[in-house]
């Protein structure tokens, strides 16, 4: 099982995955903004969603986790 | 001159302002959002008034509300900073709707100005140098070659609607283009749905170097020199200085004459700032105007001696300029940089809280800053923080005052760019006075390679 993780502090502007879904290394999970950037955070390997740790509007962390990819 | 004047933005720039208004004996009326209560802009201000939450739509762009608080306050005029409302031709109008002096240019010219298109042929008509190209679609890949055969490779091949790098391609020769023309076209339409393709010359190792100048309401136009500005990430400046290492006497003569040229062929009042391409050999040619105060504009303030935010005051209240071109003083150089909440590798934000802020201080050092020693950046506006500028009596001089500057330059709880800024002013390329648009990706990123 695999952690994605937020790149960088800010709010979960969307969410791109839901349980169940098979995804790909390289493919985005969800887009986080902050300071007016907007950073696409991507899985680092190809699976299926365990879990969506956040929501739209959350504030996550630098390390926080997104979702878990079994 | 005005009693009351509303700051219509946030950050070390509101607090700028503030500082000469106070200077001036000026009533001083702040705005904040939810997310700055604690702001030093707050502080500073004789009065603050909340307009909104946090998000930039619902305070410090909401035109309405500003516009309530300034006539609430009584105020005379409304200084909007740069970003957010300050080349707004909506919100400069609806000020002097109001009665509200806008501390800017009028709001046709901020109109004008803000269009590619528009601006690029209010230049070539005031006989300003644009670069070379054309501002209609071609028809076809043939048209492409006789137009780039005129204006000479290399060539930049554009979309018309593209963006971020996408539907652009140089091109060195004829046949180049007609093999690129029609794959670049069908890549157009795909993404952007519009197939519109414009060539213009592509402009290479290019500096971006600006004049600053200053119009009163009399038809005195002055240029208070340039900036260099080359040392970008992200197509956001990072390092400014004044004077520029590269131009020539010539050359800058040339570049001040055209500044001044287009901006009184507008009608240009207040403080404003043209920004150049310059080439290898020194061509020069007009990018954009900003029309309004430039984040950069301590760096002229400090080998000119002139307080900018000043003149912008008493130009908007009909004074008239107090001196000529040839009094235009320029002593020593000035290096300004930015100060970012972001990771110095991957130039993403780092929002949080300060748990620790020193300042270094020393001859020439000056500070503009958005922040305080328990300040919380939160992630809903710019990441600059903070200014550094220095002053010495050459380039060396401040090269030097800025490295012992940088060091002593303590933030702790988020992190900032200032290893990044440390390694961009000890490099031998930036040294040398190599500072082209692509420095960043030239230097700093293969030495990082390198380094792991």
């Amino acid at each position: 099982m695999s952690e994605v993780v937020a790149s960088m502090a800010g709010s979960v502007w969307k969410v791109l995955v839901k349980v169940g879904d098979q995804v790909e290394e390289g493919q985005d999970v969800a887009i986080l903004e902050s300071m007016k950037m907007e950073i696409p955070i991507a899985a680092e390997f190809d699976g299926t969603v365990k879990e969506v740790k956040v929501n739209e509007g959350d504030f996550v962390n630098e390390g926080d986790v997104i979702a878990e990819i079994e | 001159m005005f009693k009351k004047v509303l700051i219509a933005n946030r950050g070390e720039i509101a607090v700028r302002v503030m500082r000469t208004c106070k200077a001036l004996g000026i009533h001083t009326i702040g705005v904040y959002s939810e997310a700055d209560a604690d702001a030093p802009h707050v502080k500073m201000a004789d009065e603050a008034h909340l307009i909104g939450s946090a998000r930039v739509a619902e305070s410090y762009l909401n035109i309405d509300k500003i516009l309530e608080v300034a006539k609430g306050t009584k105020a005379d005029a409304i200084h909007p900073g740069y970003g957010l409302l300050s080349e707004n031709a909506e919100f400069a109008r609806r000020c002097e709707e109001a009665g509200l002096t806008f501390i800017g240019p009028s709001p046709a010219v901020i109109s004008k100005m803000g269009s590619k298109i528009e601006s690029r042929k209010a230049m070539e008509e005031a006989g300003v140098p644009v670069v070379p190209g054309i501002t209609y679609p071609l028809a076809d890949a043939e048209e492409a070659v006789e137009v780039a055969d005129r204006i000479g490779y290399p060539v930049m091949l554009k979309a018309s609607a593209g963006g971020g790098g996408i539907g652009m391609q140089v091109v060195k020769s004829g046949d180049e283009i007609r093999k690129a023309f029609a794959g670049n076209q069908k890549r157009a339409t795909d993404f952007f749905g519009d197939g519109a393709m414009y060539v213009e010359k592509y402009v290479e190792s290019p500096r971006h170097i600006e004049i600053q100048i200053l119009a009163d309401g009399f038809g005195n136009t002055v240029y208070l020199w340039e900036r260099e500005c080359s040392i970008q990430r992200r197509h956001q400046k990072v390092v400014e200085e004044a004077p520029s290492s590269f131009i020539t006497e010539i050359t800058r003569k040339k570049m001040g004459e055209a500044a001044v040229k287009a901006a009184k062929s507008i009608g240009y009042k207040n403080a404003g700032t043209i920004e150049f391409l310059v080439d290898e050999q020194q061509n020069f040619y007009f990018l954009e105007m900003n029309t309004r105060l430039q984040v950069e504009h301590p760096v002229t303030e400090e080998i000119t001696g002139l307080d900018l935010v000043e003149k912008q005051l008493k130009i908007a209240a009909g004074e008239a300029l107090t001196f000529s071109q040839e009094e235009v003083k320029r002593d020593g150089h000035a290096i300004e940089v930015r100060v970012y909440a972001e990771d110095p590798k991957t130039f993403f934000p780092s929002p949080g809280k300060i748990t620790k802020l020193v300042l270094p201080d020393g001859e020439g050092v000056r500070h503009e800053l958005a922040i305080h020693g328990q300040s919380v950046v939160t992630p809903f506006y710019d990441p600059m923080i903070a200014k550094l500028v220095v002053k010495g009596s050459n380039r060396e001089e401040a090269i030097e005052r800025l490295q012992a500057a940088l060091a002593d330059y303590q933030i702790e709880g988020i992190k900032t760019n200032i290893p990044m800024l440390q390694e961009v002013i000890s490099h031998p390329a930036f040294r040398s006075g190599d500072t082209t648009t692509n420095f960043v990706e030239k230097y700093l990123k293969p030495l990082k390679k390198a380094n792991k």
